[in-house]
């Protein structure tokens, strides 16, 4: 391409491309940090119930 | 069984995160494959425009971004009726996964805009009517997150930002119809109008399709990030049932 304005073209889909990696990583991301935490709050419930064991 | 019973079973936010898993693979896939073809289509098959040339290829990022930016808002708006007359609790978890999402696709639509306008109107940034709207609505995305964090009781939050949502909703007639009830150096609508779309249908459907692109992998990151929503809102279940339950604990025997 060589357009005098290639530049600008090419700049536009560069912050595309970022802006949308961006939001796939962040996305992905807080998804597994959620998972994480929520698996470890579970396991640690589950640690707490059978410590105290069975109830009448 | 009702028609409508399939929609309204995923009103439950257990059923919707199982069904939004099961679909979250399916619109990945959706998506690439758009993305895909949009992107062939946007740098090789498009001719240039006989007066803009080759900076139209610009506008294949810009319109989906800035149609995006002003859709999830209006599905912020939709959800915080949810929150304030039905007090539903998927609208507010779809309210909070949207902001992020429609901040991105503002700040991208101000972007490509200014990167497109510099060539053509010889100004990266004037202070019309359709771009001081639309930075007006970024800043509103921004207040949304910001008030959000702010406030940390979730049922308060979800309240405080329905409200803040639904009057900033005026500003979004305002966006579409700013080219026409003021001079502005931005093009009145050239697809989204009474009559034919006024563009070549060369450059049309690549934007169209484009379009589809975009949709699909907001569609894809908001039904994700709905989910974590769930998640994390299940998690902050857990730490305060545990909080709750430690003191008791702890609490010494009563003395005999």
């Amino acid at each position: 391409m060589t357009d005098p304005h290639f530049g600008y073209i090419a700049a536009s889909y560069a912050i595309a491309f970022v802006v949308i990696a961006g939001l796939i990583l962040w996305t992905a991301l807080d998804q597994r940090a959620q998972r994480r935490a929520l698996a470890e709050l579970e396991a640690r419930s589950g640690r707490r119930r059978a410590a105290d064991g069975p109830r009448p | 069984m009702s028609l409508l019973s399939p929609v309204t079973s995923l009103a439950n936010p257990s059923r919707f995160a199982a069904f939004a898993e099961r679909l979250t693979p399916w619109l990945i896939g959706a998506t690439a494959f758009v993305f895909a073809v949009a992107l062939y289509l946007a740098l090789v098959v498009a001719p240039p425009d006989y007066q803009q040339g080759e900076t139209v290829r610009i506008m294949f990022i810009h319109v989906p971004s800035a149609w995006l930016a002003m859709f999830a808002y209006t599905l912020m708006a939709i959800a915080s009726l949810g929150v304030l007359i039905w007090r539903h609790p998927l609208a507010d978890v779809s309210a909070k996964a949207a902001a992020p999402l429609g901040a991105a696709f503002t700040f991208l639509a101000l972007a490509t805009g200014s990167l497109w306008g510099k060539p053509m109107w010889g100004a990266w940034w004037v202070w019309d009517a359709r771009l001081t709207s639309f930075l007006i609505l970024f800043i509103m995305y921004l207040g949304l997150m910001a008030l959000r964090s702010a406030i940390e009781e979730p049922s308060r939050a979800a309240k405080a930002c329905a409200i803040l949502t639904l009057v900033g909703s005026v500003n979004i007639p305002i966006i579409k119809f700013s080219v026409d009830w003021w001079n502005t150096l931005h093009q009145p609508a050239s697809v989204i109008r009474a009559g034919k779309p006024t563009m070549d249908p060369s450059i049309l459907w690549p934007l169209l399709i484009a379009a589809v692109a975009f949709t699909l992998l907001f569609t894809t990151l908001h039904l994700v990030g709905m989910r974590t929503e769930l998640l994390r809102r299940r998690a902050r279940t857990l730490r305060l049932t545990a909080a709750a339950s430690a003191p008791a604990a702890l609490a010494p025997e009563p003395a005999e």
